[in-house]
Order: structure tokens, then sequence, then C-alpha cells
């Protein structure tokens, strides 16, 4: 049975990972090769790297970083952020990322995922959306809009047509990423993660809420994730990544167990 | 030394960076003459069938692939890798593929909606045989699988290792002879994975 993933993310700010509240308020967490290698060995299953200042700032992504990751950690891992053209995806893909994921980029010229996933294959495009919820049903009937560069931007577009627009076009996974739940550590938003994980026929990851095993159990019983970003809740140190696993098996989840 | 074979199907960069950290060199090349010489030769791949096929065709690899499994070589196929050392792959409309293990390989069609593909994430292989390429790996260790096709060889006895997915139980490792091939991605895939990519670099087919 494949497994459910888990999956540390990472929020880097020169140089140093970074966790905030709806990207704001960042405190430093610590280096970002040294906690990738710690969560590797504690047996997480996959990394998430986002260069959260590069797209603010549109400064290019560490390459250095990225191969150092690659050389620390012998899983899968995506990195995003400051993506802006298939010579960018091409650079993070050949420092040793298995994925890019791509968010503003997209929004901008939702063609870059077509012609990434033609280029590098479709597993390796992953496309991050940041859907926050509206009234206006009208603009957007799912009652999801899509807002870009750190939540500051609203498109107008709706989360679940641009989810299926993006499978079209052919990205690989979808990370969902509440604006609401973003930084919480109250709960993913199941209604929001189920909807567009029950539309696609792509793996879906939820992002945004994690803080206690529980909201990872319910996410993926409740809203059909094929897979959980954590961040605060263990780069604290309130959790351990086995302490995670554990509480996931005892409850019946399908979790990876040897590493 | 071991040649991981660039057929411009894929990165090769985790490959490589896996045999650093176990401290075995390899080469990357697109070379025939590099490839014929090696003592072992990884065949990796990510992406689709056709162009791999078409790659290892214009770059004069096809024969020397044959040439190298048919004199008994240890030779390692992973993900597409695996897929195209069959006789056919149903991807892209249909590509006649290297024909050194008899079978086919199809597209995952789940009768369940959440059986999402691609098959992206950590499953279970469980050991059909002892081999030593799976030696001190535990019976249904998990590896990191990322693909739409899978693997059907004719032959069960090839079979080393299986997987369940989308409502199928899939060939996941085959062995024929010196050949070993596993549709997961032992480079991507923690400890197990390692220990298997050493387990090939020590292997002495009979």
């Amino acid at each position: 049975m494949l497994t459910r993933r888990i999956i540390p993310c990472l929020d880097i700010h020169d140089k140093v990972v970074t966790k905030g509240v709806k990207f704001q308020n960042n405190v430093e967490m610590g280096d970002p090769v040294e906690l990738a290698a710690k969560y590797y060995e504690e047996g997480c299953d996959e990394l998430v790297f986002y260069d959260i200042t590069a797209s603010a700032e549109r400064r290019p992504i560490d390459i250095e970083m990225v191969q150092e990751v690659a050389k620390a950690v012998r899983i899968p891992f995506a990195v995003g952020g400051g993506i802006s053209n298939l010579a960018d995806m091409e650079r993070v893909l050949l420092a040793g990322a298995e994925k890019v994921s791509v968010n503003s980029l997209a929004v901008r010229n939702p063609d870059i995922i077509a012609q990434g996933a033609k280029a590098f294959g479709n597993q390796c495009i992953v496309l991050g959306m940041d859907p926050l919820a509206v009234e206006d049903r009208v603009k957007c009937p799912s009652g999801y809009e899509i807002t870009v560069r750190g939540f500051r931007e609203h498109t107008g577009m709706d989360a679940l047509e641009w989810a299926r627009r993006a499978v079209d076009l052919g990205v690989g996974e979808i990370v969902v990423n509440s604006v609401d739940a973003d930084g919480t550590r109250e709960g993913f938003e199941i209604g929001l993660t189920g909807m567009i994980a029950d539309n696609v026929g792509v793996p879906v990851v939820a992002s945004g809420g994690a803080g206690n095993p529980q909201h990872l159990a319910d996410v993926f019983n409740e809203a059909h994730a094929d897979a959980a970003i954590i961040a605060g809740m263990i780069h604290s140190g309130d959790y351990t990544i086995p302490q995670i696993k554990e509480a996931l098996i005892e409850v019946g989840i399908p979790i990876r167990q040897r590493w | 030394m071991i040649a991981i074979i660039d057929y411009r199907a894929g990165n090769l960069t985790s490959v490589n960076l896996a045999f650093e950290a176990l401290g075995i060199e390899a080469t990357i090349t697109d070379s025939p003459e590099v490839v014929l010489n090696a003592e072992r030769v990884v065949f990796p791949g990510v992406g689709a069938a056709r162009a791999a096929m078409d790659n290892l065709a214009e770059l004069g690899l096809v024969d020397t692939i044959k040439t190298v499994v048919a004199r008994g070589t240890p030779f390692l196929g992973i993900c597409v890798g695996m897929q195209i050392l069959l006789d056919h792959s149903d991807e892209n409309d249909g590509v006649n593929c290297l024909g050194l293990v008899s079978g086919n390989v199809s597209r995952f069609a789940p009768t369940d909606p959440y059986d999402k593909v691609p098959h992206m994430g950590w499953n279970r292989v469980r050991k059909c045989k002892q081999h030593p390429v799976f030696d001190g790996i535990e019976n249904d260790s998990e590896f990191y699988f990322v693909h739409s096709y899978y693997p059907s060889p004719v032959d069960w006895a090839c079979v080393l290792g299986i997987t369940d997915y989308a409502g199928i139980t899939f060939s996941s490792a085959i062995v024929q002879d010196n050949l070993v091939a596993t549709q997961f991605h032992p480079e991507k895939s923690g400890s197990s994975g390692l220990r298997l990519l050493k387990n090939f670099t020590e292997w002495t087919p009979a």
C-alpha cells in the first residue's frame, strides 16, 4: 500500500530557515542543510524548500544550497520560490532536486507548466497554490480565490478551476497551502484540501496549519490528502518525526516505517 | 568502474550522488566505448519511453546495452530504465523497447479515484525470492516510486519483488541472469535504497 508522506517544509530567508504566521513575523529556526539532514535521519519522507524572499524580492534560488541538500539527503525534495523560467527549473533539478514548485510564476505564465512538464516530465512539476476563502461565489464558485506573492496579491482566479487547469497543463502534484490556516498550528483546512483532492487525478499535498499528529490523521482520512507538509510543529521541537509517525501508525494510517 | 548511462532521459545527479555517498566511483557517460569497458552498468531513467528509445538509438547505445547484457556485465535498470528493457510499452501510443526481458509496460488504470496517477511516494516491496541485491533489506521495506506505467514481465520466475497499487500487484523488481531492474528509485530511497545500490556493486552474477 502506498504510504502517506510527511514532508517538512523549510522556508529559507538569507540562508536561514524561518517560520512565521501567514508569512509575517518570521523567526529563525536554523541552518537549512543541517535541518534537512536531521529530518532525513529521523525518517521524513520528502522535503520542500521555499526561498520565501526570492519571490518577494525577485532574487534567484540559492543553487549552492540545493547542491548541499542533495549531498546530505537520499530522499526526494522539492524547491520553490525563486523559479522564473525553464532555465531556473533545469538548474534546480540538475543540482539534485526531484521537483520544482511553481506558484506565482504559473499564475503569471501558465504555459510554464506545460513547458516544464514537457522538458522534465510531469512528476517534476509541482503547483503550489495559496487559496483564500472568499464570499464572492460568482467570481470564485469554489469559494476560494488564488493569492500570490506571499498572500499579498489577489488574482481573481478560482482555486478549483486553477487546479484543474494546472493538471491539464501537466503538473504532477498540487500543494494546497491554506492562507487562513498557515502558521496557526490549529489544523489543516480540511474542506479546501478535500475539495481539490476529490477533483484532480494527481496527488495532493496538504499545507498550512499542522500543529499535532491528529491534524495529519484528519487531513489524510477526511480530505484524502496524499501527503502533508509540517513546519512549526517540528522546527519548534514540540514534536519529532518519529513521534508523529508513531501516532499516525497507531490510528491506522499507512506510514513508511523503515528508513 | 561503474558507468551510469546518460541517454538524455532524465536527471542523473541523484544516482551519481548516491554512489558518491557510498564512496563508490561512478561515471556518467553517453559513450558506447566507456559503457562497453565498464565493470558494471547502471541504466537510470526518468521521462517517457519514446524519448528514451529515440535517444538511445541516436547515441548508438542500443547495441551497446544489448552487448553488455549478453556478455554478463552486472546491469541495473531503474524506473524507465527498467521499463524499456521489456518488449513494448503502451506509453506514447505504443513504443517497441529493447526486448531484453519478455513482457509489456501498461498504464495504471485505477478504479478508486483516490489512487492517483502518477503512483508517487513510498510503497512496500514484498520479496518473492532471495537475491544478493536484497541482502540486508527487510521484507516489505518501503522504496520511493514515481511512475504512471508499470512493467508486466511474462515470466514470473524473473520477479524479485512485488508492490500493490491501484488495484493491482505489479513487479517492482526483476532479475534475469546478470540483469536486475527496479521500478522504484533506490537512489532516493534512504538507507534501504543505498543498501541495494551497495549490494549491486558487490554482486557477482552466477
